[in-house]
């Protein structure tokens, strides 16, 4: 993961390895031949849809998690009091309690809350309030804004003083400092801590197939109760996770070497 | 108290969570001693696979070294729910196994013993990352004087090694505890009767959902600041005789 073990081609060809890879194909094979893989295609359109769904859910909300972390990281790094505070006090619930807490606290408490409400019941947002994906691209915001806040408190100070000092004394306005220098330069230091935590925000969205978002968990849960094949929708969603989680560290470690130093 | 509670809105509140019948407080400590007890053991024995898995990964031959790279790499990848259905199904059915090849008959699984077993794996592949860290970040010369003066292997381990790493280990032991009384609620979903889960089912049944799951919220928080402070005394007798870092201890 960390690319120190960066291997090369010939790495690979190691004796031992040649046998790893041999058993490997060997259970690969049996898995293909022996287990019950009869269900596929039935189900096949509908995850490709969940397998949207968590790609998307991922997406929104890292993105909205980020822009949120911004602000909850500056504020804690150099704020005054009366932000800082509460930006802390938001990173240490979030990071304190468990998201299928969370998630459930905002599905299940805002969920029940809302509907007492007649001027929202008539609102035009209602439609949407009703479904449950909003609470969960909610949730998982609030979660990576709490984890990522607290990464950018660290990478907010630990740009070098002398960069700013130096924008400064060029005259530049107080937002084009922080949009050419303090930003860049932070974002850059904690590009392989957001790769890590974005994997970890990967595997989180399972949750959300508890408040019935139909995302691809949800499908392989739906497989198993309808056909009572346990292990292999099981084995393909880890497949499926695993193969997400190389493309988001392929795709960070491809950003790192373009912008890093 | 009372009147005062009363005063703010919040006395239908306090008789939901009241430790005796009407309410469900004692419903939410049970949970919570669940929680804690599953992740203490969870975590026990992640720090068991994960010594294991570190040394095999620095010291170990080729072969172990690959299957524990395997090993850290596909858990880490994988969702911990994926991972808690994978395993609690694979440890169920080779319990049943063995028990019907013994002939005995379908057994029925204890919770904790369960939700232990499928989260102290995940805890230990994380664990052997931190400690194979740790156990690297120790200055070589030190174990290789150890080894000089022919200690025995696991004599170093216990007087060298360990002492030495413990600086570097414990803020990422830390965290993992944190993980571990985090990642209890997942096995709510497996439908084991731990603090999220009695949460959830007092709520539904009072339909005060704000009630009790801010309060659950309030005891997880309550465990990870207490275990804050445990974790920065421990980082404290970790680092004696250390000069002080500069920039915070977390």
């Amino acid at each position: 993961m960390t690319g120190q073990e960066r291997t090369g081609i010939k790495d690979l060809f190691q004796p031992h390895r040649i046998v790893l890879m041999l058993l490997f194909t060997a259970l690969v094979i049996w898995c293909a031949l022996s287990l019950r893989w009869d269900w596929i295609p039935k189900y096949a359109p509908l995850a490709a849809q969940g397998l949207w769904t968590t790609v998307w859910i991922l997406v929104v909300s890292t993105t909205l998690g980020f822009l949120l972390a911004v602000p909850l990281g500056l504020a804690q790094a150099v704020g005054p009091w009366y932000l800082s505070a509460p930006a802390r006090a938001f990173c240490t619930v979030i990071r304190g309690t468990p998201l299928l807490l969370q998630i459930w606290l905002l599905y299940y408490g805002l969920g029940s809350l809302f509907p007492q409400f007649p001027w929202i019941r008539s609102s035009e947002l209602w439609p949407y309030l009703r479904q449950a994906w909003p609470y969960a691209v909610l949730a998982l915001t609030f979660s990576y804004a709490g984890y990522e806040g607290e990464v950018m408190r660290g990478a907010f100070s630990g740009v070098a003083k002398g960069q700013l000092e130096a924008a400064k004394s060029f005259g530049m306005p107080r937002f084009t400092m922080f949009r050419r220098i303090w930003l860049p330069q932070a974002v850059r230091n904690v590009l392989p801590t957001l790769g890590g935590e974005t994997i970890l925000q990967l595997k989180a969205t399972p949750l959300v197939a508890t408040i019935t978002v139909v995302e691809i968990y949800a499908v392989s849960s739906r497989v198993r109760s309808d056909t009572f094949i346990v292990y292999e929708p099981l084995l393909l969603l880890a497949v499926f996770y695993m193969a997400i989680a190389g493309l988001i560290t392929l795709a960070f470690r491809r950003f790192e070497t373009r912008v890093g130093p | 108290m009372t009147g005062f509670l009363e005063t703010l809105g919040l006395a239908e509140s306090a008789t939901l969570l009241s430790l005796s019948a009407p309410g469900w407080g004692g419903n939410l400590l049970r949970g919570l001693a669940n929680s804690l007890q599953i992740a203490f053991g969870a975590y026990g024995l992640g720090l068991l696979i994960g010594l294991f898995g570190a040394y095999g990964k620095l010291y170990g031959g080729k072969v172990t070294r690959d299957l524990l790279a395997i090993y850290t790499t596909v858990i880490r990848a994988v969702p911990e729910l994926v991972l808690i259905l994978i395993l609690y199904y694979v440890g169920t059915d080779l319990i049943n196994k063995l028990s019907s090849a013994m002939g005995g008959g379908r057994v029925e699984i204890n919770g904790v013993a369960a939700g232990i077993w499928v989260l102290g794996i995940v805890q230990g592949a994380y664990a052997t990352e931190v400690l194979r860290g740790a156990i690297q970040a120790v200055p070589p010369g030190q174990i290789e004087a150890a080894r000089s003066y022919g200690m025995p292997a696991f004599m170093t381990m216990r007087r060298v090694t360990i002492p030495a790493m413990m600086s570097f280990a414990v803020p990422g032991l830390a965290n993992l505890w944190l993980i571990a009384t985090k990642d209890t609620a997942l096995l709510a979903v497996v439908g084991f009767n731990e603090l999220t889960l009695e949460t959830k089912q007092a709520a539904s049944s009072t339909r005060a959902y704000f009630t009790f799951f801010l309060a659950a919220g309030f005891l997880y928080l309550m465990v990870t600041l207490c275990s804050g402070a445990v974790f920065a005394r421990i980082e404290k007798w970790a680092r004696r005789g250390q000069p002080s870092l500069k920039g915070g201890t977390r």
